[in-house]
């Protein structure tokens, strides 16, 4: 394979990652926090048509980008309002805000479908990446960038920050955290809104990072790639980096290996499609083998918090 | 007929001296009921988008005769297309057409419950007696197309996104290359089917995939122009619209555009349905009944190579000029087709293998 080649490849399953890697770190923080949010794709496609609409109207993608964290947001109290103020379901909250999401989005999205726009450029000036290996750093959109040093933010902040010592402990255990009066009501509300924002800026990669246009639907089940993984990097930043770039590389390599027209085409679409998921479930298998170690799951996750009982 | 007696009512003669025959006249004269179920949405500006067009266009024409049409989006190809059938059946839609190849099994097993609603399928192969199917000769367009990619390719490689191997596509990528070649006899090309109709993240990266390895060409056989988007932001040679005119997303690398125009049939079909007098069959018009349309030319296209497209064109429409007629080598570079004969659509419509030139996937 050559080096032109090579580096074409590396280029597209960094785009294929960014979102789901954006859009899992979001996920990611919010399990931490002992809340489940199944409405990650709902946020996303909210997220994509914001951005789109913006980046449309005004041209400017960075503004498309923070109101695309903002509908995001504005979507994730929805959840928030309803599971944490209400105490209602999460997974049954968390599909439903799928559902709107989606709904939402395709009727925002009306008259919108046959006008193109045009994808964010390349953060640094284009001399950096006049060589193919310049390429390979320089050669991305802030998004990417900011995805990447996003996973170290919410690992610095899980694990070296006292606010990040706190979410952790009212999502173990939100009795105890309560008991020592820190909010856990209010701890899990900003957890959510930081996952919609991720999940936002996520669905705003759609058509400003990947293909400059609004399709309804354009996330196409990346949202729930994205909660699969959080599961797949047993909620840890850095295994989740590696498993968002892992799952782009298979999304990415089927499609290559298809136009190359070489042995690897031979293997069937669909097993393609299916093997992130099937790499969770053997994720999953692997971690309920090893009973006795920390399967590192948020003790409370998916649990209302019921102060008076 | 039916238009005296809608006439009569609304002089209000029959209904105030015949109580009983108005009411069978209104009966009778009340709007036909059509719903369409769709594979995507009506905004995908390709496949979906030209039904729902053609919907528009049969309710302009046929007026009162018709309700407002019934257009059922995004309905995945298994049982859950079956639920949306049987909810329109119920509903008084006399009238259902089923715009996927995938419904084909669920519209034969809901019309047998539904026995005086008309059901046509389109790019299916299974009737019954309440059950048409329905297509456009779209290979046509797809001549068309192939002998601008064989004209202009610089590589005389094409890649081919396809939804799904099915024979529609299969037919499709067929009459591709074999227009290519007889331009340029070395023209290839690679097919990459990405078992979706509607991803365009997925599209766009099985585009940049193959320009990636040398294809300067690119053809798709999914719904929307997020492949076109890819090949202008490349700008390589070019590709096509699938569906409708996509030139808004890729102004330079869209060469010409496949344009469906259902419009024709379904007015067609409605007004058998009002009369009496529609019938069971397979109906598959092409570039000649205008159902399947070339767009303009895009402005990279040499004026040689609009007019060898527009002879391909209309050699097609006037009956000279058949793509399938042999000598039709397959992929292995053995003769499948002999010199002088013609495929059937019987054998179009269950085309299962590559001619030569096409890589084939596995």
């Amino acid at each position: 394979m050559s080096l032109e080649l090579t580096i074409a490849i590396i280029v597209t399953v960094v785009g294929a990652s960014t979102p789901i890697l954006i859009a899992a770190l979001g996920e990611l923080v919010v399990e931490k926090s002992g809340v489940l949010n199944l409405g990650v794709e709902g946020m996303m496609l909210v997220g994509a048509i914001t951005g789109f609409v913006v980046a449309f109207t005004t041209g400017n993608h960075y503004l498309a980008i923070l109101l695309a964290a903002a509908a995001g947001v504005a979507t994730s109290m929805i959840f928030g309002f309803l599971t944490l103020s209400l105490s209602a379901n999460q997974t049954a909250t968390g599909l439903a805000l799928t559902i709107f999401g989606t709904g939402f989005s395709a009727l925002a999205g009306q008259g919108y479908s046959a006008r193109p726009v045009t994808l964010l450029g390349p953060l640094f000036p284009a001399e950096l990446a006049t060589h193919p290996i310049w390429r390979v750093l320089f050669g991305y959109s802030a998004l990417v960038y900011f995805s990447l040093a996003m996973v170290f933010a919410v690992w610095w902040f899980l694990k070296k920050s006292r606010a990040g010592l706190i979410l952790r402990a009212v999502g173990e255990n939100d009795l105890s955290a309560h008991s020592i009066g820190y909010s856990v009501i209010g701890v899990r509300y900003a957890a959510v809104a930081f996952g919609g924002a991720m999940a936002g800026i996520a669905g705003a990669c759609f058509p400003l990072l990947l293909t400059p246009q609004w399709a309804e639907r354009m996330t196409a089940g990346r949202g729930w790639i994205a909660v699969a993984l959080v599961v797949f990097a047993s909620w840890k930043p850095f295994r989740l980096l590696a498993g968002a770039y892992l799952f782009g590389l298979v999304m990415t390599m089927e499609l290559y290996a298809k136009a190359s027209g070489g042995p690897l085409s031979a293997i069937p679409a669909e097993l393609w499609s299916a093997m992130p998921y099937l790499a969770t479930v053997v994720v999953l298998v692997l971690i309920s083998i090893r009973r006795d170690a920390s399967t590192n799951a948020p003790a409370c996750l998916g649990r209302p918090f019921l102060p008076s009982n | 007929m039916t238009l005296n007696r809608r006439s009569m009512l609304k002089a209000g003669v029959a209904a105030a001296t015949l109580p009983l025959l108005g009411s069978k006249a209104f009966a009778q004269s009340e709007p036909l009921k059509v719903g369409f179920m769709l594979i995507g949405t009506v905004n995908d500006n390709g496949w979906n988008f030209g039904h729902a067009q053609g919907a528009k266009f049969m309710k302009e024409q046929l007026g009162d005769l018709v309700a407002e049409p019934t257009i059922v989006e995004n309905v995945p190809e298994g049982p859950d297309c079956e639920r949306v059938l049987r909810e329109l059946a119920q509903s008084g839609h006399k009238l259902i057409f089923a715009t996927s190849f995938g419904y084909g099994d669920y519209v034969i097993k809901v019309a047998e419950q539904f026995p005086d609603v008309t059901f046509e399928h389109a790019t299916g192969y299974q009737r019954s007696a309440n059950v048409a199917t329905y297509n456009a000769r779209f290979h046509e367009g797809r001549a068309v197309c192939g002998t601008i990619a064989g004209h202009m390719s610089q590589t005389g490689k094409a890649g081919y996104i396809g939804s799904f191997p099915i024979p529609e596509v299969v037919m499709g990528i067929n009459a591709f290359v074999l227009a290519a070649r007889k331009v340029n006899p070395d023209f290839t090309i690679t097919p990459v089917y990405i078992s979706t109709w509607n991803d365009p993240a997925k599209e766009a990266d099985a585009a940049r995939a193959m320009i990636d390895q040398g294809i300067d060409i690119i053809a798709q056989h999914t719904d929307g122009p997020a492949a076109l988007q890819v090949a202008e932001e490349r700008g390589i040679v070019g590709g096509f619209g699938q569906g409708a005119d996509m030139s808004a997303f890729a102004p330079n690398a869209q060469l010409t555009s496949i344009i469906d125009h259902w419009g024709p049939h379904y007015v067609n079909s409605a007004q058998a349905v009002i009369d009496g007098t529609w019938e069971t069959g397979d109906r598959w018009p092409g570039l000649k009944e205008g159902e399947v349309q070339i767009g303009p030319y895009g402005p990279k296209v040499p004026e040689d190579v609009v007019a060898a497209a527009e002879a391909v064109k209309n050699g097609q429409i006037d009956g000279s000029f058949n793509i399938f007629t042999g000598p039709i080598n397959d992929h292995t570079g053995a003769e499948k087709v002999p010199a002088g004969v013609t495929l059937t659509d019987a054998e179009l419509l269950s085309m299962d293998w590559y001619v030569e030139g096409v890589i084939p996937p596995a």
